[in-house]
């Protein structure tokens, strides 16, 4: 801006300074936020996750796998053109700092929707928040409780699988197998126990005899003082329910006392994360279920696609089973707006009901009554050394197909019908 | 409780005693830096845990573990002797808030500086091949390298036992963790026979960090359980007594053990309760000296 050059210096400031006040106002005036809302208006996706803490590398990984959902859909050309973007938050594995995330994620970003977390405690608090302000969530971990008609709502969805299903689809493999004298070593915690209790229902069939359930708290590094007293009772298998840090030390230390060699060890889960952390030796010969493991590529053509998408984003790995939830709670979400035309939470909540998809592992919907994601088990044996490369870590011994009658029934978690 | 049987029992000591030999180790250098030093080394679990991953390293690189064995403890000693030197010796004389405060600071530092090298999630660590395994003791199976744990603890017990009755330099340390003054009054240079006292504490605790992580792996968060559990040892044993340490870390790791046994859920708290005990009944610990924390 020219200035005079005759002019006092007090004229310029002021002309100065009363174009810049203009500017201000005019910047922030609600005509311009309105061209630039207009413009920039994004379907917000909230991704509390537990970034630190214990199972920070399983939600590193959903993180990534959430990204993958997110650009897939943008270049699909989102809703109309809408593009959506991902916010993430670490929730601290903790069910406060998850609700206070939330809230903000809900109050402060405006988000759309809320895809989230690790635990069952963490995300039954994300669930009372989101339920409270009718906003949908997406659950990515397992939980029994989270359908149950007191914590349900119809904002509330879950496309992991339950404790219920999981324990059972393990057990209805396992028991016929290797036996009917089961012990037991649970963490003391909603997922241990879930776990034993989805073991012992499925086991009823076949005439199972529970021996022992030793619970130990979360966070032992030693399970060397509990272990003697399972092997004296001479199981035919051995269920560990527990979760990261917690299982590969279990398993690390119930294959240096030997255990293998008489009993079968059986896990509800074998992270893919804890198998590489673990090592090889620690988990082989151990069978245990799974949401989703990246091998069935060779028979799965979503499969196929989901992993080169994230291959090709992610410098060449592969998703872990956690991971791939993250994809899934995400791209369901999404895809249910695009199919409703809309953000608005009836019309979302209507036809994410009605997807039947197929995204990563198969044939899924959400049953009506508690929108749990009615889904395949993949049952995994651990190899001792892998082929094909050091993710190669797998062998998928069987698979029990979506069924409804695998899971809880609506009555008894308390939906009227 | 059903199959309680006399080898359940003693398959179930021997464990606990393996548990202790780990917690000898590292309670025996906390002892000594707190009875000589009268510093409450914050960071002795950070050492342990250094120790680990110094081990990792020197495998990586292509040694084994019998080299680590001997390269672990000095290598992590000799981070001991630069951090007393340099960082803990301007602080002696100013009470025993300062040093306390400084080596909690210094765990903080050091698990971040381990977090950004080899990042968050750890490292499984492999049990030596020769080492692998479960052997029948009699009683049952028993972890192979659990027994070796123990003895490498018996020897490292013994040399230090060698080292303190029967070299002048043990026999310095003795005095002075018996009384510092006269000690100084002697003419003997204190601050020396301080550095070195560090410095060999820290090295067994590095050492009892790399046997400790075939268990469980490495993991940079390693050090904050034992750190409490070991205060309890010395707290029992009595601080800056060595044969304390021996017996009081055998004694909570076969309570921990035995109470596992009968109710898993009071393992960890059990040990609160010996201290809690120990503390009424005697205050000093079994061989601790009275008055030291004044």
């Amino acid at each position: 801006m020219a200035k005079k050059t005759t002019g006092s210096n007090s004229i310029s400031r002021r002309r100065l300074l009363t174009t810049a006040s203009a500017g201000a106002v005019l910047a922030a005036s609600p005509f311009r936020i309105n061209l630039l809302q207009a413009q920039e208006s994004t379907i917000k996706v909230g991704f509390p996750v537990p970034l630190t803490g214990p199972y920070g590398t399983e939600a590193q990984d959903q993180v990534r796998a959430a990204e993958v959902a997110i650009a897939e859909f943008n270049e699909g050309g989102g809703l109309n053109g809408r593009k959506a973007e991902l916010l993430v938050r670490d929730d601290k594995l903790n069910p406060g700092e998850a609700a206070t995330r939330t809230l903000e994620l809900i109050e402060k970003e405006k988000v759309n929707f809320i895809v989230g977390s690790l635990s069952a405690s963490v995300q039954l608090a994300v669930n009372n928040v989101t339920k409270e302000r009718g906003i949908i969530y997406n659950s990515i971990s397992q939980s029994d409780e989270i359908n149950e008609a007191k914590d349900f709502s119809k904002y509330t969805f879950h496309e992991a699988l339950t404790p219920h299903l999981t324990a059972g689809a393990v057990g209805r493999y396992a028991f016929p197998k290797f036996g009917k004298k089961v012990a037991f070593l649970t963490a003391d915690y909603a997922y241990g126990h879930e776990m034993v209790r989805g073991f012992q229902e499925a086991g009823k069939a076949f005439g199972v005899e529970s021996l022992i359930d030793v619970r130990h708290p979360l966070g032992t590094t030693d399970f060397s003082t509990l272990l003697p007293r399972i092997q004296a009772l001479k199981p035919d298998i051995l269920v560990i329910s527990n979760f990261g840090r917690d299982q590969q030390i279990a398993l690390k230390q119930a294959t240096d006392f030997g255990m293998k060699k008489s009993m079968k060890i059986v896990a509800p889960i074998l992270l893919y994360t804890g198998r590489l952390a673990a090592g090889a030796q620690a988990f082989e010969g151990v069978i245990g279920g799974t949401s989703y493991y990246w091998g069935i590529e060779d028979k799965l053509a979503s499969a196929k696609a989901f992993n080169d998408r994230f291959r090709k984003m992610h410098g060449g790995k592969v998703p872990s089973d956690y991971g791939a939830l993250g994809y899934a709670g995400v791209k369901a979400l999404l895809m249910g707006a695009k199919a409703a035309g809309s953000l608005d939470t009836d019309k979302v909540i209507a036809a994410v009901e009605a997807l039947k998809y197929d995204y990563y592992k198969g044939p899924e919907y959400y049953r009506k009554c508690d929108h749990q994601a009615v889904q395949s088990v993949l049952i995994i044996e651990s190899k001792s050394t892998p082929q094909k490369g050091d993710a190669d870590v797998f062998n998928v011994i069987a698979t029990e197909e979506p069924n409804e009658k695998n899971l809880r029934t609506c009555e008894a978690l308390g939906h009227k019908s | 409780m059903a199959g309680l049987s006399f080898d359940l029992i003693a398959l179930q000591l021997f464990t606990g005693l393996a548990l202790g030999a780990i917690y000898v180790l590292f309670a025996i250098g906390l002892s000594l830096i707190f009875g000589m030093l009268t510093v409450v080394n914050f960071a002795h679990g950070a050492f342990y845990m250094v120790g680990a991953y110094v081990g990792l390293f020197l495998l990586s690189l292509g040694g084994n573990f019998w080299l680590c064995l001997v390269a672990v403890p000095l290598i992590v000693g000799t981070i001991g002797l630069v951090v007393e030197r340099f960082l803990i010796r301007p602080l002696y004389g100013r009470g025993i808030d300062y040093p306390l405060l400084l080596t909690f600071g210094l765990s903080y530092v050091m698990v971040e500086l381990i977090r950004i090298a080899f990042g968050k999630s750890g490292y499984p660590f492999d049990t030596p091949e020769i080492l692998q395994g479960a052997v029948n003791i009699g009683v049952g199976y028993f972890p192979l390298y659990r027994l070796f744990v123990i003895g490498i603890a018996a020897a490292v017990l013994l040399g230090l036992w060698l080292f303190l009755e029967r070299t002048s330099f043990g026999l310095i340390i003795r005095a002075g963790a018996r009384d510092p003054q006269i000690v100084r009054v002697l003419g003997v240079n204190v601050s020396r026979v301080w550095l070195f006292v560090f410095g060999i504490g820290s090295g067994i605790a590095g050492l009892a960090g790399l046997l400790a992580a075939p268990l469980q792996g490495a993991i940079p968060e390693m050090g904050a359980t034992i750190l409490a559990e070991a205060f309890v040892v010395t707290v029992v044993g009595g601080m800056g007594s060595i044969g304390g340490a021996v017996i009081a870390g055998l004694l909570v790791g076969v309570v921990v053990s035995m109470t596992s046994l009968f109710a898993p859920e009071m393992a960890k708290v059990s040990i609160f309760a010996l201290m809690a005990i120990v503390l009424l009944i005697r205050p000093q610990g079994f061989f601790g000296r009275a008055g030291l924390m004044s």
